[in-house]
């Protein structure tokens, strides 16, 4: 399963934010990746997040693979589009 | 000898170098047979077990002794250990390649320490330090070399080193070290705000001063300034002696007013209230003491952005600030004022021979009602959160403000009609900053609740004078005899009306202006955050009355310098406070 979405946060997806993509990644059973201009990488990875370079306004896709895919994608794309830090 | 750097945490410290050199931690790659692979994979795993676990500990001191802030590096830290990928790589190459845990880890962190470094983001470059830490951290683990403590230095020691990890910084007894210096790092990197955090004195950036200085050399460092002196003569080390003395009895005394009221000799309270731009500001303006905010500027929302802000993202950044400062400290919140030298893209306005004269913040709203009312919902609806007040920027003419008004009773119509909460009592207050609101004051007064003077706009306005034109920035003149009495009709005018005035531009915190201000009767005065204690420390230093003789003397004057002169000699105080 997969959304797009824009990043609205004003620092991106770095630091307190990245932090708490992956914490809420890690939280599911099933593979959860992000994408942002063709470049992948692992939502439970601190580093591959960081590695992403998201900035504000930046379009990124969520995916999910595996268990509990449909919950795990509503719950990340609920923490992303509701950032503020 | 003097070196300039990068001035990191402010103040000054003195003291003996202690150079601080990492241990040489050497890998050498060694191929592993078949049989070993997984053992040597067990022995990592092992090694990020102790290292998670050694880091656990240095989190619970950091946190104990520097706050949360510092303890969020190290969980960064453990989160690093804890990452699948990371960790993943390292053992995978061990199997793949055949080679010892030690190489394996140094070969993966250079390939994640590259991408860090070439990112065009300097918080992310800096993440660079965090994997090299970490890695360290772990190698050591694998080869068995303790981690150096800097708990046991001397007393009175400057730390000098190539870079200072924040385990290194984390450990330093704030006791001991009376400052440090780095060869590389700018006012981002984890050792500035360590060093700010902590209240020592540091300067980065110094390129290479590791080898410039020999252990015992005697060093200033002068974080204010970022600079550093190695070996002074005495007469340099005697004049930072009695810096360093000034600025912490200084420090002291104006902390001991954080909690006091801004209450003069003879007992007239005035509000001391500070000048913010975003939610994060108004932390700072209450850990400066601020009893409030005399202006929260609401253009940080609309720009650096391609669309206007929703009503709903503007509802939380007001609320926000309200629900800080609580049902007793105001928050005085300005209405969009866009144009002049601040432009929006996004609304494509066309370039102006005279942009501050030209169509910008209330004249810009009224023509696009529905930017204007978006925001107006935003603030009725914070209203009920705390003690929020309101007010236009840049009226000139009364039917400006009632323009607005009528607005503004729309808007409180359509809340109501939809049931929704807010404060129909929000006191509505205008800024002056164009002459014709200050001459034409008493009929404003009957039609505000309060009036908060602009300064610097006011006074480029009265002398017609370009703020950033250096030929003529000499008619820049706040204390001009044309701008003082202006000030003094508008607080007369609002007085007669039983409304309050505050102040909010550069003037109000400016410590000669106040004894001046406080004379004509000012009520409000709203100033950077930084400059909050220092005016309350002139403030309780003088009394109402005799502030009233001085602006009665000012008030005969006819030179904006002569009348500088004069306050500053009437209240001596001021100079010990700057």
């Amino acid at each position: 399963m997969e959304k797009i979405i824009t990043i609205t946060n004003p620092t991106g997806l770095h630091a307190r934010p990245a932090a708490m993509l992956v914490q809420k990644a890690s939280s599911f059973p099933c593979q959860v990746s992000l994408v942002k201009q063709g470049k992948k990488g692992n939502a439970k990875s601190i580093m591959n997040v960081m590695a992403l370079g998201v900035k504000q306004n930046d379009e990124v896709t969520v995916i999910t693979e595996g268990d509990q895919a449909a919950e795990a994608l509503a719950a990340i794309v609920e923490l992303l589009v509701n950032l503020k830090d | 000898m003097e070196i300039k750097g990068i001035a990191a945490a402010s103040g000054y410290g003195l003291g003996y170098a202690f150079l601080l050199q990492e241990p040489k931690v050497e890998v050498i790659r060694t191929a592993l047979s078949q049989g070993g692979i997984e053992d040597e994979v067990a022995r990592f795993e092992e090694s990020v077990s102790r290292a998670i676990f050694e880091l656990e500990a240095v989190r619970k001191t950091a946190g104990q002794k520097l706050g949360e802030d510092a303890a969020a590096i190290f969980s960064a830290h453990i989160m690093i250990l804890e990452d699948p990928e990371y960790i993943g790589a390292i053992s995978q190459k061990v199997r793949q390649d055949m080679i010892n845990a030690e190489a394996a880890v140094e070969e993966v962190t250079k390939e994640y320490v590259v991408i860090f470094e070439g990112m065009d983001n300097e918080y992310l470059r800096e993440r660079a330090a965090d994997l090299k830490d970490v890695s360290g951290r772990l190698l050591r683990q694998l080869l068995g070399i303790k981690t150096i403590s800097l708990a046991d230095v001397d007393d009175n020691v400057i730390l000098c080193a190539h870079d200072l990890s924040p385990s290194d910084t984390a450990q330093i007894d704030r006791g001991k070290v009376a400052g440090f210096v780095t060869n590389i790092g700018g006012r981002t990197s984890h050792s500035a705000i360590m060093a700010r955090s902590m209240g020592i004195p540091a300067v980065v950036g110094l390129k290479d001063i590791v080898d410039k200085v020999k252990a015992g050399d005697f060093i200033i460092v002068d974080g204010t300034d970022g600079k550093v002196m190695v070996n002074p003569p005495e007469s340099v080390i005697q004049a930072y002696r009695r810096k360093q003395e000034a600025a912490m009895t200084k420090k002291r005394e104006f902390e001991k007013l954080l909690h006091e009221k801004s209450i003069t000799r003879d007992s007239v309270q005035v509000e001391l209230v500070a000048n913010i731009g975003n939610p994060e500001d108004a932390k700072g303006a209450i850990a400066n003491g601020a009893e409030g905010v005399g202006l929260y500027r609401t253009e940080f929302l609309y720009m650096g952005r391609n669309e206007l802000p929703s009503e709903e993202e503007q509802f939380k950044a007001y609320k926000e600030v309200a629900e800080l400062f609580g049902q007793n400290h105001p928050v005085v919140i300005r209405t969009l004022d866009i144009g002049g030298d601040k432009e929006l893209p996004y609304l494509e306005m066309p370039n102006e021979m005279n942009p501050f004269l030209g169509y910008r913040a209330i004249r810009l709203c009224l023509d696009q009602p529905e930017i204007f009312k978006t925001q107006l919902r935003a603030i009725l609806r914070a209203s009920v959160y705390g003690n929020v007040k309101m007010m236009y920027p840049m009226i000139a003419t009364l039917q400006e403000l009632r323009a607005a008004n009528a607005i503004l009773s729309e808007v409180k119509q359509e809340l109501a009609t939809e049931n929704i909460n807010f404060n129909s009592y929000m006191e509505v207050g205008i800024m002056v900053e164009i002459p014709a609101v200050a001459a034409l004051a008493s009929k404003f007064a009957k039609e505000v609740d309060f009036f908060s003077i602009g300064t610097n706009d006011l006074v480029q306005y009265t002398l017609a004078v370009d703020r950033m034109n250096e030929k003529i920035s000499y008619l820049y003149q706040p204390l001009n005899p044309s701008v003082l009495s202006l000030i003094q009709n508008v607080i007369t005018a609002a007085h007669n009306e039983h409304k309050w005035v505050g102040m909010c531009g550069e003037m109000a915190g400016d410590l000669t202006a106040i004894p001046i201000l406080l004379g004509m009767g000012l009520d409000e005065f709203s100033m950077s955050a930084s400059s909050v204690l220092a005016a309350r420390a002139l403030i309780r230093h003088l009394s109402q009355a005799d502030a009233a003789c001085i602006a009665q003397m000012v008030h005969n004057m006819d030179d904006a310098e002569k009348i500088k002169e004069y306050v500053e000699q009437a209240v001596p105080f001021i100079s010990e406070l700057r």
